[in-house]
């Protein structure tokens, strides 16, 4: 009985061992100050590294669909300014065309219009020279035609002259007048 | 009759408190001692080996030590402690690497004796969890703060205090340590002692009884025991997540701005 109880005090579980403390003390906090140094700054740079990695790469996605939406604006501007110089280039050869027509008609109507006056001129100068040649070939035509017609009288030249002269006098009248003849009035 | 021939096998002693007992190696060195050396190192090497050239994409060794400090950081440290958990990471993975080999220094081939069987380094580890939180709820409170959030629930009747508050004088400044230490002693220690039992009654029941059914019985014994060890990892393993989960937590209550 007495022995039982002395072996039980000897081998108390719960009493701990002072060699087993400071040794295990000692052990723990080198432990920890040796991974605090060395190691666990590093876990923490690599996890930081990595995250910077993933959310670096995120924002670079990102910088480039803006640089790509940018891009893609800038071309449209450049195109839609394109497309309007284009329209402005074909209104204004357009209207260049429209003004070269028009130059063009004016100056061959003008050219029509002078070929036109000198037509008239020609043909009215002509008509004179017919005339004036008409006249003296009238007279002789006219007093053969009389000679012939009347014969005798006209033997006489003073006589003859007198009615030459009077009838040239109703031709003249004629002519300018342009009225149908009447030499029978005489 | 063959039995008058030999003695009578004396009967089965139960392994007990004795069998914690070991004898000195050399001077005051015994086994636990040597053990929380070798946990030391083999924790020191391995978190060494993971991060001799460390990279950004983890090489096998790495990517363990990584594991095992993101377990620690993210599913204890960051849930238990809140927005300045970051700075307690490093004491919580230490106590939780070196706890649990230690530990599991219980079911490793010829070493097989988890170190916290012995009550000694528990009672030391949880007095340094003790002065830890301590220390930070002062520092975070005032000494007043820090004893008023211990002991002073808000939105409690006048009466209920007179009963809550030296309870929770007692429960959160002096009997946490002492429930953090003997746990993780508990465990190891019954661990220990059950594991010793199926062995050594398997031993007994082959080679010392005289019975022969013992003898056909005693492989069950020792499957129980293996069956035994098994399960002990597990425990071992819980214990030692246990112990930093706990400290985690005290060192959040003492952090949090109310009760």
């Amino acid at each position: 009985m007495n022995t039982y109880l002395l072996a039980a005090d000897e081998v108390n579980p719960l009493a701990p061992h002072p060699v087993e403390i400071i040794v295990g003390l000692i052990a723990f906090g080198l432990l920890l100050w040796v991974l605090a140094k060395t190691v666990f700054p590093q876990f923490e740079k690599i996890y930081a590294e990595r995250t910077d990695k993933i959310e670096g790469g995120l924002k670079r996605a990102e910088e480039a669909q803006a640089e790509a939406n940018r891009l893609k604006q800038e071309y449209q501007e450049q195109l839609d300014g394109l497309r309007a110089e284009a329209a402005r280039i074909r209104d204004d050869a357009r209207a260049e065309g429209q003004q070269i027509k028009a130059e063009l008609r004016a100056e061959a109507e003008s050219e029509a219009a002078r070929i036109r006056a000198r037509a008239e001129e020609q043909i009215s100068a002509q008509r004179e020279s017919a005339v004036r040649s008409l006249r003296g070939e009238i007279g002789g035509l006219s007093s053969q035609l009389a000679e012939r017609i009347i014969g005798s009288e006209l033997s006489d030249p003073a006589r003859r002259a007198a009615t030459v002269d009077s009838f040239l006098a109703e031709l003249d009248g004629l002519g300018s007048r342009q009225v149908a003849p009447t030499a029978g009035a005489n | 009759m063959t039995t008058m021939a030999t003695a009578p096998a004396p009967g089965f002693e139960s392994p007990g408190v004795e069998d914690f007992q070991l004898p000195p190696i050399f001077g005051p060195v015994t086994k636990p001692v040597l053990e929380l050396v070798l946990a030391a190192i083999i924790v020191v090497v391995l978190f060494r080996l993971a991060v001799r050239k460390p990279q950004l994409v983890p090489g096998k060794m790495q990517f363990m030590g990584e594991s095992f400090h993101g377990i620690v950081r993210n599913s204890i440290a960051k849930d238990m402690i809140g927005k300045a958990f970051l700075g307690y990471v490093p004491f919580l993975t230490a106590l939780f690497a070196f706890i649990l080999v230690n530990n599991l220094f219980g079911i490793i081939p010829f070493i097989q004796f988890p170190t916290f069987a012995h009550p000694g380094v528990p009672y030391a580890l949880a007095l340094v969890v003790w002065v830890v939180y301590t220390w930070v709820g002062i520092r975070h409170h005032g000494l007043g703060g820090y004893i008023r959030i211990s002991t002073w629930p808000p939105d409690v009747p006048w009466w209920v205090r007179i009963i809550l508050t030296p309870i929770e004088f007692l429960s959160n400044i002096i009997l946490r340590p002492v429930t953090l230490s003997l746990r993780l002693f508990g465990n190891m220690f019954a661990g220990h002692l059950l594991l010793l039992l199926f062995i050594l009654g398997g031993e007994y029941m082959l080679f010392t009884a005289d019975s022969i059914l013992l003898k056909i019985l005693s492989p069950f014994a020792f499957l129980m025991g293996i069956v035994f060890t098994f399960f002990e990892a597990f425990i071992q393993v819980v214990q030692a997540y246990i112990f930093v989960m706990l400290t985690a937590s005290y060192i959040g209550t003492v952090l949090a701005d109310d009760h």
